[in-house]
């Protein structure tokens, strides 16, 4: 079900016409409102007269994840502080979380993106959604709870955690859809089974999954141990949180919102922007966002374009799943993680080398992350307990700043590989 | 009078207990007592040998993480209750025991216990006071 023919099936030349207008709306409102773009702007020579088309916002500059540093929390503003009602926040590099600040019309902009998405899985008022995305700073609990508020439907708030009380809640509330991670989705499966749960039986029609790259391998595996359909969804804090873009039913590439959310596909060495079927990072500018508005965002995230209209009848751009990243972040349990965060707890402690090595599995569905430190003569105590305590330390140390828990094994000197240039400093064993 | 103990860090894999038998066998060092406490990942191996200076030595040459720690070793009869004695003492005295092992000796009936106490001078003294034998490193060199 389209839940916004109006846009979602737009005509290609009325659609570019209204992304012009927003577009030369938003570029003069920030220009006036947000010093840190003005400035951008005066070090590029470009001024908002220059921004007549949609076709102009290449000569605009581009926003990367280091800026998204440097202007924490709000330097982003383009509002009255107090036109803020919601903030949400993602993890980011070196300890400064992302931050989106929401007005009331940024909520209702969420909701409707949302709505789509939700829409895609033909999601409506009689629906019951078993929503286990985190509720919280995350964007993804609360992004699917308004979107399922402004269709209607029943929305469950369950959260991520206490598996036994999701599956009993799955079957006694009757949920039609599921949203969480892929691989939590795999783990409730799996818990599901060992109870004894037939999942041909219970009502789950559909699931929303994303936060996570994951595979066609893993979207066959999920639909049939569910017996479900599964459609990837994909978002980023940066730009709204999730209903940034979606599959639908032909589950043949991600629709996007593009009458809020702009994508270009650029090159990322030299920031060229690439046409259809040319693979490159994924750049997004958010049209008619209030609070936190983005200029040509890098994502940092790889796909390509398809511009072709869908069987589904929308005519939205569709963009490819995810083929990788063009830097080094991982995604564990939908947790985006940067070894560079994990290097600065290591570097703290004292006496600890920098060699150590981050090996990522999955186990029973679930990812983990162990963090391999070398023992030298400094940190050894003859004491178990001292050393229990340190692998402690380090194990909270690391939660504090990734919010994630990990394990911690100490390993014998020289035991992790030396290399020339750059230490292979994690070892990813899942296949996603 | 407290005797070094060698301990070494062990990572729970194949055969790293057997390289560190095998580097002390070749310098014909002989090992008089031994424990090892164990977690998932790892061990710490405790080591009472002959000459702790020279087995700390090779350990470290051969990459092995390891420390000299200072234990105390104490005699006791080999019969019903020897060390129980020993614990009296230390429980009336507040002694706080960290770890301990023991083993037997081959040439009299006793048997000696090693500890590891935080502060071993004030245990030894409490020892002394109640006639209980604390050896020394050179007699538990020659055992």
């Amino acid at each position: 079900m389209i839940w916004n023919p109006h846009y979602e099936s737009m005509e290609r030349e009325k659609l570019t016409k209204i992304q012009s207008d927003r577009l030369c709306e938003l570029v003069d409102r920030v220009y006036r409102k947000v010093p840190f773009y003005r400035r951008r702007m005066d070090e590029k020579g470009v001024k908002p007269a220059d921004i007549n088309d949609i076709s102009d916002i290449t000569k605009l500059p581009f926003l990367t994840k280091d800026d998204m540093r440097d202007v924490y929390p709000f330097k982003l503003l383009a509002v009255d502080p107090v036109d803020i009602v919601e903030v949400h926040t993602s993890s980011g590099t070196t300890g400064k979380p992302v931050v989106d600040a929401y007005t009331r019309q940024d909520i209702s902009l969420w909701s409707e993106a949302m709505a789509r998405t939700l829409a895609m899985g033909d999601t409506s008022r009689t629906d019951s959604v078993h929503n286990a995305y985190g509720y919280g700073l995350f964007t993804g609990g609360l992004g699917v709870h308004y979107g399922a508020r402004l269709i209607g439907a029943n929305v469950i708030p369950i959260s991520g955690g206490n598996t036994a009380r999701q599956l009993a809640i799955l079957q006694d509330f009757k949920s039609t859809v599921l949203t969480c991670t892929p691989s939590y989705s795999l783990y409730l499966a799996e818990a599901g089974t060992e109870q004894g749960i037939d999942f041909k039986k219970i009502s789950l029609r559909v699931g929303l999954f994303g936060a996570e790259p994951w595979s066609e391998g893993m979207r066959k595996e999920i639909e049939a141990k569910l017996h479900l359909k599964a459609l990837d969804i994909y978002g980023l804090t940066e730009i709204i949180g999730p209903g940034v873009a979606s599959e639908c039913e032909v589950q043949d590439g991600l629709h996007i919102c593009e009458d809020l959310f702009y994508p270009e596909i650029i090159d990322p060495q030299t920031g060229e922007v690439l046409s259809d079927g040319q693979k490159g990072e994924l750049v997004i500018t958010t049209l008619t966002k209030q609070g936190t508005p983005v200029l040509r965002y890098r994502t940092r995230d790889i796909t390509y374009l398809n511009h072709e209209p869908c069987r589904c009848g929308r005519t939205a751009v569709r963009m490819h799943r995810l083929l990788g990243r063009t830097d080094d972040m991982l995604i564990i349990r939908g947790v985006n993680v940067f070894p560079s965060q994990i290097e600065e707890v290591l570097l703290r402690i004292e006496g600890i080398e920098p060699h150590y090595q981050l090996v990522i599995d999955r186990r029973e569905q679930l990812d983990i992350l162990e963090v391999l430190v070398e023992m030298n003569e400094q940190l050894f105590s003859d004491e178990i307990k001292n050393l229990e305590r340190f692998e402690n330390d380090i194990s909270e140390g690391l939660y504090a700043a990734l919010g994630i828990h990990t394990r911690v094994k100490l390993v014998e000197p020289k035991s992790i590989p030396r290399s020339e240039g750059k230490a292979k400093r994690v070892v990813d064993k899942r296949q996603l | 009078m407290t005797l070094k103990q060698v301990s070494v860090f062990l990572e729970n894999k194949k055969g790293r207990l057997a390289e560190v038998t095998r580097l002390i066998a070749e310098q014909k060092i002989n090992i008089r007592a031994l424990s090892l406490a164990d977690t998932t990942d790892f061990g710490v191996l405790r080591l009472i040998v002959n000459d702790p200076e020279r087995c700390f030595t090779i350990l470290k040459e051969n990459n092995f993480v390891a420390q000299q720690t200072d234990v105390i070793a104490v005699e006791v009869l080999d019969k019903p209750g020897g060390l129980q004695q020993i614990l009296d003492v230390f429980d009336e005295n507040s002694i706080n025991i960290e770890y301990m092992y023991a083993f037997v000796e081959k040439k009299s009936d006793n048997a000696i216990v090693i500890f590891r106490i935080d502060q071993p001078e004030r245990a030894i003294q409490v020892l002394e006071k109640s006639k209980i034998t604390v050896l020394s490193s050179e007699i538990i060199s020659k055992l």
